[in-house]
């Protein structure tokens, strides 16, 4: 019972192969009750296959996945009876209108004519598709169909959802309400969030945890706090200066620094940069922010600019490809 | 004045009578779904859907149209043939209503009803048919139905059904529909056992469009996109209807063996060919439904000249006719169903993603 409300979702060596391919190698997660985890990857890193398997959809090659406590490849109409899969570029019948698509899930999930329709009005009203609930989806924008998504996930009052790329081709704002709206539920509402994506720092604002999916491997997996601080001890932290006059002499001199370990300029494209500044990224093996201003400053020159990258969900994506193709 | 507040009484009996029959036919398990929330009720769900889309969509208007013309057309023509020959024979008397399926004027060169059937109805078939589960695909709603707490073969199971009501509701208010144009302009009422022969054929003719259908749905789950099985549809339709029987002539004049060759070798010769004539429903069909429409007809393959000594001439009756049938209708029976098997494998196997 305990285990039950801990974890939702519980994947184990998860692994499937297509001929000779293997899309998803030895994926083990595991997410809690209520959390909203993010999958994160580029195009074709096994994202959608996973969540493919997780829900019967197709056969995994090995591996257990647990999922509300049932085996989707058992009894795939358990899980998908608790679980609500919106698909990356989910399709309705054009021809009706978003009440009777919202309907006909509802009636496949058991629920009876008056009560879906009840339900399939309150959703609307939900997600901000009251108004257009009569129309016909071919009239809807990308937009509203995500939303109306997002409604017909939820109708069968699911203990889990999966989102893949949720916010793919939605505006910024649009991207802003849709994770606004799927936040709200997964607090108010208790309900488990899955949540693929390649779009880095949107998702990052609404995940308690993230799971980085490169090339069908789970590379890294934690909250986004974690995972930088992990990575600042294993690499090394960058610094952004721009100093006017920038000379070879201030180049040397910095180079010198004990601690600095590379120096690549290039031009300041800043907001208040003067034309032709030079902006300077140097890499260090510790934090040398304060001894690479002192150094400039007693250099004689002008410290127009300086800052310690942080890493972003970006970076850290990006970091654990190079370290990957390093390895490799 | 009192007899109409009854009548009154009566239509509003009758009326509820008919709700409460529709509602138990829409929701055929209302009352046990609820604890177990699964299966048969979301298959009904589907079967609902699937036929108001059919009903609704601009094929199956066209299509209607078409083969509401045709068969106006071809009664037209039965009830000419029948006016020209005349009363007079003898036996012009015995199954007269059926000519109104088999027989055409002569002058004015219009198929027959049941040719116009077994032509039109496979494209009925194909068109109900070839995008049944690629346009699913193609528009990203079969992810979205498949994450649904359905069964596979229920979706596919949902397809055919409803696409076979829909035929079977076609199929058989055309044939009343000639059978009553035939009651008013001939004036003469069909016979029990041609009623029986009608029916017998109505059920014929669905099981073949049944055949159709189910190819196409099976061309619609191997190809992705709905042109294409709809042209392999069509394709498969011409060639059985139009060039399997010259394929089959040519096969037979290649084999030939010479007149003078025994009988038993000209009947094993006959036979052959007969047989891979037989591989074809379209041929299947043909078959089954002269015999039903024509009692005179008391073998389907080659007879010699022993076989008919002290015959005596008359029809068959239905049983014999069904009789003679039977292996022809267990072998439509027996393709629609290898045809659903192959889509049923092909489609368990197949991996559910959005649009690719």
């Amino acid at each position: 019972m305990n285990r039950m409300a801990e974890s939702v979702i519980e994947l184990d060596g998860l692994t499937k192969q297509y001929g000779g391919f293997t899309a998803v190698n030895g994926l083990s997660l595991s997410i809690a009750k209520g959390e909203v985890f993010g999958l994160l990857g580029p195009n074709g890193a096994g994202k959608t296959t996973t969540i493919l398997m997780m829900l019967g959809l197709t056969e995994r090659t090995s591996g257990s996945a647990l999922i509300c406590g049932f085996d989707p490849a058992r009894s795939a109409l358990q899980v998908k009876r608790r679980v609500g899969y919106m698909p990356d570029d989910i399709g309705f019948y054009e021809d009706r209108t978003g009440l009777d698509n919202l309907m006909y899930t509802a009636r496949l999930n058991g629920i009876a004519p008056a009560e879906a329709r009840h339900s399939a009005e309150a959703l609307l009203e939900k997600v901000g598709l009251a108004a257009s609930g009569k129309a016909k989806v071919g009239t809807y924008s990308r937009g509203m169909r995500q939303r109306l998504g997002l409604a017909d996930v939820l109708i069968k009052n699911p203990e889990v959802i999966i989102l893949d790329e949720p916010t793919l081709g939605i505006d910024p704002e649009g991207v802003r309400e849709l994770l606004a709206l799927i936040s709200d539920l997964s607090r108010n509402e208790g309900i488990t969030v899955l949540l693929s994506s390649h779009q880095l720092q949107q998702v990052q604002q609404i995940c308690d945890r993230v799971g980085l999916f490169v090339q069908g491997k789970l590379i890294a997996c934690g909250d986004i706090a974690n995972l930088s601080r992990e990575l600042n001890q294993e690499l090394h932290a960058e610094v952004e200066l721009a100093a006017q006059p920038w000379t070879p002499e201030l180049a040397d001199r910095l180079l010198a620094l004990e601690g600095v370990l590379g120096l690549n300029t290039g031009e300041w494209k800043g907001e208040n940069a003067p034309p032709g500044s030079i902006l300077a990224t140097l890499e260090c093996d510790r934090n040398l922010t304060s001894a690479i201003a002192s150094e400039v400053i007693t250099a004689g020159a002008e410290l127009h600019y300086i800052r310690r990258k942080e890493p972003g969900l970006d970076e850290i994506y990006h970091r654990y490809f190079e370290k990957k193709e390093e390895g490799a | 004045m009192n007899a109409k507040a009854q009548s009154l009484e009566l239509l509003t009996q009758i009326r509820q009578r008919l709700n409460s029959l529709l509602r138990r036919g829409a929701a055929p398990s209302g009352a046990r779904d609820l604890p177990e929330r699964s299966g048969s009720s979301a298959f009904w769900v589907m079967v609902q859907k699937e036929l108001g889309d059919h009903i609704r969509s601009w094929r199956f208007t066209i299509l209607i149209g078409i083969i509401v013309l045709a068969c106006i057309g071809s009664v037209y023509s039965a009830i000419t043939s029948i006016r020209d020959s005349g009363t007079g024979q003898g036996t012009g008397g015995s199954f007269l209503f059926l000519k109104m399926f088999t027989s055409s004027s002569g002058s004015l060169s219009i198929p027959t009803f049941t040719t116009f059937l077994s032509w039109l109805g496979p494209l009925i078939g194909i068109a109900l048919g070839f995008d049944a589960v690629n346009s699913e695909r193609n528009k990203g709603t079969l992810g979205r139905l498949m994450s649904q707490p359905i069964y596979r073969d229920d979706f596919l199971k949902a397809k055919f059904t409803a696409s076979l009501i829909l035929i079977a509701v076609v199929v058989f208010a055309l044939g009343f529909l000639v059978t009553g144009l035939g009651l008013l302009t001939i004036g003469y009422p069909p016979t029990p056992e041609e009623f029986w022969r009608i029916l017998f054929f109505l059920i014929i003719a669905v099981v073949y469009i049944g055949f159709w259908l189910n190819l196409s749905i099976l061309f619609s789950i191997r190809f992705r996109q709905a042109a294409t099985s709809a042209l392999s549809g069509i394709a498969a339709w011409l060639f059985l209807t139009l060039f399997y029987s010259m394929i089959i002539n040519l096969i037979a004049s290649a084999t030939a063996v010479p007149e003078t060759a025994a009988l038993s070798k000209q009947l094993r010769h006959a036979h052959f060919i007969l047989a891979l004539n037989r591989l074809s429903p379209t041929e299947l069909f043909s078959e089954t439904i002269t015999t039903m429409l024509s009692p005179g007809i008391r073998s389907l393959g080659p007879l010699t000249m022993d076989q008919l000594v002290g015959a005596i001439s008359a029809p068959l009756p239905l049983g014999q006719s069904v009789l003679l049938i039977w292996p022809q209708l267990t072998g439509l029976l027996a393709e629609t169903m290898v045809c659903f098997g192959i889509s049923y494998y092909l489609f368990m196997r197949q991996e559910i993603r959005s649009r690719n």
